[in-house]
This record gives structure tokens, C-alpha cells and sequence, in this order.
């Protein structure tokens, strides 16, 4: 995966096939502690204490139509080599909360990417699911939320082709006031 | 494109697609309907299927076709990703590989709007 935003997309297919109605994406983005948090949070069918055990083993997977499962053996992998690790939580019939911290200034985290493409991807292709994204930087929140979006919308479809780049435009303009302030780093690593 | 922000200015886009629209219900009658299916499971993603899916969302309309758009889980065919199924009404479901925009673009002009089949389909056993 080249860029964070894929693996968002990978791990919410995961809380799709779960059969989550609500799935929360959130970023937190702390440079002064060169910390970079990614969480996944659904409220699906859950793991069962083996299941989550095997999780992070390559070759498990809970489907039939092939025998392996990479989506978050690459996730922990890009994790770790920041720094960073993978933490799983689930209960069945709860949902399921998977954790991701990389190491911000780690020259080999993945960047984030197409962010507000790959949400609004996941709006689109998915209408019946809430999804909440919030990201939170040192500049401050941002959080969007498709139960607004669909109040406005009134009706219109937010895959509708004339939507669609609107709500990307609108998370892109928003994302930008919040982009996370790295000359904290520099400073750290000057002043050292 | 005008700066949007807030969902201030997404109400008065809306209200300006609103203008120009019928609004058909589709999730009403989604039998109807054409369904196109893009795998997005790990092998997908890797193979670009983010293009495809934007490809088909933002092409459809301008041809005129009437389809919902959904992703799907990894189908099996890791080696074509990535791959989409297509149903049309009242139609088996027939899987397409290597789906990259210019297939996309085929699939369109050929299979959705003159019933023409193209190469890279994924014979069912």
C-alpha cells in the first residue's frame, strides 16, 4: 500500500464485510510527540478471541475464495518500521476497533494520500453506512459526517456526479486550516 | 471550481443540482437497475480499483446509464485486479478483469450501452 489512504480504504472493507452500520475513521496528528494515529472503529459482528489471535498472521483470512489475508499484516508492517504498532480490539457482537501508530516524522511513513478522495469513495459506494472521519491535528479538528451531509443533501444521492467532487473540494478546504504544523519538529531537531 | 467549505455552501450546490435533476428514487428499485461491483479488498486497492470506482461514478451519467456503484469484497481473482461484476437487470452477473480506466471506458461504450461483450471476462465454473 503507497499511502495511508489505501490502507483506511482496506481496513473498512473489513468493517463492511463485518456488517457494520457505523464506522468511524479518525486521524490524530500530535508532531510535538511525533506520533501520527490512525484508528478504524466499527460497530460489525466482531472476532471471537481465536479469530483475533490469527488476525495478524498472513496466511489466515476469513474468507473461502482465497488463503491469504494481507490487509493488516501490511498495516502492522508499515506500523513497525515507523515505530509504531498495531493494536486490535473486538468483541463479537460490539464491533471491532483496530489502532495504527506511526512514528509522524518517520521518513518511512507512508504519506496520507488521497484522504478526502478515498472517503468520499467510501460514501459513495456504500449508502446505507454512517460513516463518521475526524481528523485532529495541532491546528485543530476537523469532522465530517455523512448523517449531516445526507440532511443537506436532501435526497440527492452523494454518489451523484456533481456531488461527488463537491464533498471532496469540502474536506480538501477543511483539511488544509487544520494541516499539522511540523516546524515543531524541526525545532526538536535543531535544538538538540 | 467556487471554494466549499462549510455545509453552508454544500446546501446551495445541492440546491443547484437539485434544479437540474428528476429525482428518481434509486435505491427504491435497485432491481432495475444496472449494478456494477468493483472489488476493493487488499489485492484490488494494490491494483488501483480507487480509479476504477472513480472512473465508473464520474462516467456513467455522461453516457447516460443508470447504474449503482458499490464495492464488494475480494472476488478470488486476485490475478486480474482489479475486477468488477456487472448485473444487468434481469441478467447473470458477469465478471470483468484487469479493469483499468481504458477497459472502463470499453466496458461502457461496448457492454453497458449496446450489449456488446469485450474481452477480459472471468468465465464462472
Amino acid at each position: 500500500m503507497k499511502d495511508l489512504s489505501s490502507h483506511i480504504m482496506d481496513i473498512v472493507q473489513n468493517s463492511i464485510r463485518a456488517e457494520a452500520t457505523e464506522i468511524i475513521v479518525r486521524i490524530l496528528e500530535n508532531p510535538e510527540q511525533d506520533v501520527f494515529l490512525l484508528t478504524v472503529r466499527d460497530n460489525g459482528c466482531g472476532m471471537d478471541k481465536m479469530t483475533l489471535e490469527k488476525v495478524r498472521d498472513p496466511f489466515f483470512t476469513s474468507r473461502t475464495v482465497r488463503k491469504v489475508g494481507l490487509g493488516i499484516p501490511l498495516l502492522q508492517q508499515n506500523a513497525e518500521r515507523t515505530g509504531g504498532k498495531v493494536t486490535i480490539i473486538s468483541k463479537q457482537g460490539k464491533g471491532t476497533t483496530i489502532e495504527a501508530s506511526f512514528g509522524h516524522a518517520h521518513l518511512d511513513r507512508p504519506p496520507l494520500g488521497d484522504i478526502a478522495e478515498m472517503i468520499t469513495l467510501l460514501v459513495a459506494a456504500n449508502p446505507k453506512i454512517h460513516f463518521i472521519y475526524k481528523h485532529t491535528t495541532n491546528n485543530g479538528p476537523y469532522r465530517f459526517d455523512t448523517e449531516e451531509i445526507k440532511q443537506i443533501l436532501e435526497g440527492i444521492p452523494p454518489s451523484h456526479p456533481e456531488i461527488l467532487p463537491v464533498l471532496q473540494n469540502m474536506i480538501r478546504e477543511n483539511l488544509k486550516d487544520i494541516r499539522a504544523d511540523r516546524t515543531v519538529i524541526q525545532k526538536i531537531y535543531f535544538e538538540n | 471550481m467556487e471554494k466549499i467549505k462549510s455545509l453552508a455552501d454544500l446546501k446551495k450546490i445541492r440546491d443547484n443540482v437539485q434544479a437540474k435533476i428528476d429525482l428518481r428514487e434509486k435505491s427504491e428499485h435497485p432491481e432495475n437497475l444496472i449494478q456494477i461491483k468493483v472489488a476493493m479488498a487488499t489485492c484490488g486497492i494494490a491494483a488501483g480499483s480507487k480509479e476504477t470506482m472513480n472512473y465508473f461514478l464520474n462516467n456513467l451519467e455522461k453516457n447516460g446509464i443508470e447504474a449503482i456503484v458499490t464495492q464488494t469484497d475480494c472476488m478470488g481473482h486476485c490475478f486480474a485486479e482489479p475486477t468488477i461484476e456487472i448485473t444487468k437487470p434481469g441478467k447473470e452477473p458477469i465478471v470483468f478483469g484487469h479493469v483499468d480506466c481504458a477497459k472502463a471506458e470499453e466496458i461502457i461504450q461496448k457492454y453497458l450501452k449496446s450489449n456488446e461483450l469485450v474481452e477480459g471476462i472471468i468465465p464462472i465454473n
